[in-house]
């Protein structure tokens, strides 16, 4: 199991990888969508990774990438209508983001360095652990961008009324998108000086 | 006319590809080391938005959208393809790399010189395919407006990483807390450019 741990932290997709950036940050505004997001993309790169190694002595190599763009589109297509039938308001959110998970460079990576080359099972875990190590990152930033943003989670008032008339204000600022960007840099920065060191 | 002037200023200042929806950030940080290259991809990436936004415009009008294929006959003016965008706008991009870089090399060789090795890498950057997916979302009504939009986004990203790509050649020689260096102050430098350039939202 502990081989499969690595893209929690020490091989993170976005922290120390720099994958997947794209469609990390503009979804992070608030918990919810970002945790759509965050299971969206460990479903796409779990069953991509499955699929692509189990044809993966099939594909011919100088095709393979239009084979692979063409196995995630049809997992993205099949998230993109399921979100739009069962949680539409979610999928309003996510506007366009949903269909960028196509181009996502995590997926496309892990497909590339590990699928190719390894047995389904093992692939298909090393989509799931990548999805979550993008999916942590997600969540720890929009938590405090809906915290401090908005005095929310998950919708549900947390800060308490008294302090709002004690003079407590919510920071507009961690709103707006660049906020995610700097809070990405923190969150490097904290783990580069102690967690793993 | 003053619409497509319009749509030009706010996709290069107001939604910024990088600055407001962090599109092909990846590429973005990667390649954002040397001005020279920077512009290089920055200038591939315009080149390529603007073939591909339109052609994926058209096809989206006349062949997907629900009741596109009216032009057909009445009896196809209840199909509604709009499911298989994704598909068909990934494959339009994929196979209008390849088709750009073939003429390229061909007619242009010294803009291939300078392209070269970004041209492959832009099919799976998100800057292209968001392009499309924006596009699609905002309805423009007619393919002038698209181009005008694809080419402003283009230039919004070749300022954007440009610009970066100056402020990290000049990052070398300043004195960063060891763990920060490298990725992260590239993180919280983009964000505070972002932030800057959210001073344009009043225009």
């Amino acid at each position: 199991m502990k081989k499969y741990l690595g893209p929690l932290s020490k091989d993170n997709p976005i922290l120390v990888q720099t994958l997947g950036v794209c469609s990390a940050l503009a979804v992070t505004a608030q918990l919810k969508p970002a945790v759509v997001m965050a299971l969206s993309v460990t479903v796409v790169c779990a069953f991509s990774n499955l699929i692509i190694s189990l044809i993966r002595n099939t594909i011919p190599s100088r095709i393979r990438i239009i084979v692979q763009l063409l196995i995630v589109s049809f997992w993205v297509v099949l998230v993109d209508l399921l979100l739009q039938a069962y949680f539409y308001e979610i999928s309003k959110l996510l506007s366009v983001f949903v269909g960028l998970i196509i181009t996502n460079c995590i997926i496309m990576g892990r497909l590339e360095a590990f699928a190719l080359s390894h047995k389904p099972w093992p692939s298909f875990m090393d989509g799931v652990m990548n999805g979550l190590g993008y999916g942590l990152v997600l969540v720890v930033v929009a938590f405090f961008r809906e915290l401090l943003g908005s005095g929310t989670l998950w919708n549900h008032q947390v800060v308490p009324n008294a302090l709002y008339h004690a003079g407590y204000l919510n920071n507009g600022l961690m709103i707006l998108p660049p906020m995610a960007l700097i809070l990405v840099g923190v969150m490097i920065w904290v783990r580069g000086s102690g967690v793993d060191r | 006319m003053s619409d497509i002037f319009n749509i030009f200023i706010r996709s290069v200042f107001i939604d910024n590809m990088v600055f407001a929806y962090f599109l092909g950030m990846c590429s973005y940080l990667a390649v954002s080391k040397s001005v020279k290259t920077a512009s290089g991809l920055g200038l591939a990436v315009c080149f390529v938005l603007a073939i591909t936004v339109p052609v994926n415009y058209l096809i989206d009008k006349y062949l997907l959208q629900p009741g596109a294929l009216s032009w057909l006959g009445s009896s196809f003016a209840q199909v509604d393809l709009s499911f298989l965008s994704l598909i068909i706008f990934i494959a339009v991009i994929a196979g209008m790399v390849q088709l750009l870089e073939m003429v390229i090399e061909r007619y242009m060789p010294a803009l291939y010189m300078a392209l070269g090795i970004f041209l492959p890498l832009i099919a799976v950057n998100c800057a292209i395919l968001g392009g499309s997916l924006f596009m699609q979302e905002r309805n423009f009504p007619t393919v002038a407006h698209s181009f005008s939009y694809a080419i402003g986004s283009g230039l919004g990203w070749l300022l954007a990483i440009t610009a970066m790509a100056a402020l990290r050649e000049r990052l070398k020689y300043s004195n960063i807390p060891e763990p920060l260096r490298g990725n992260g102050i590239a993180y919280i430098i983009t964000g505070l450019m972002g932030l800057g350039f959210m001073a344009f939202l009043g225009i």
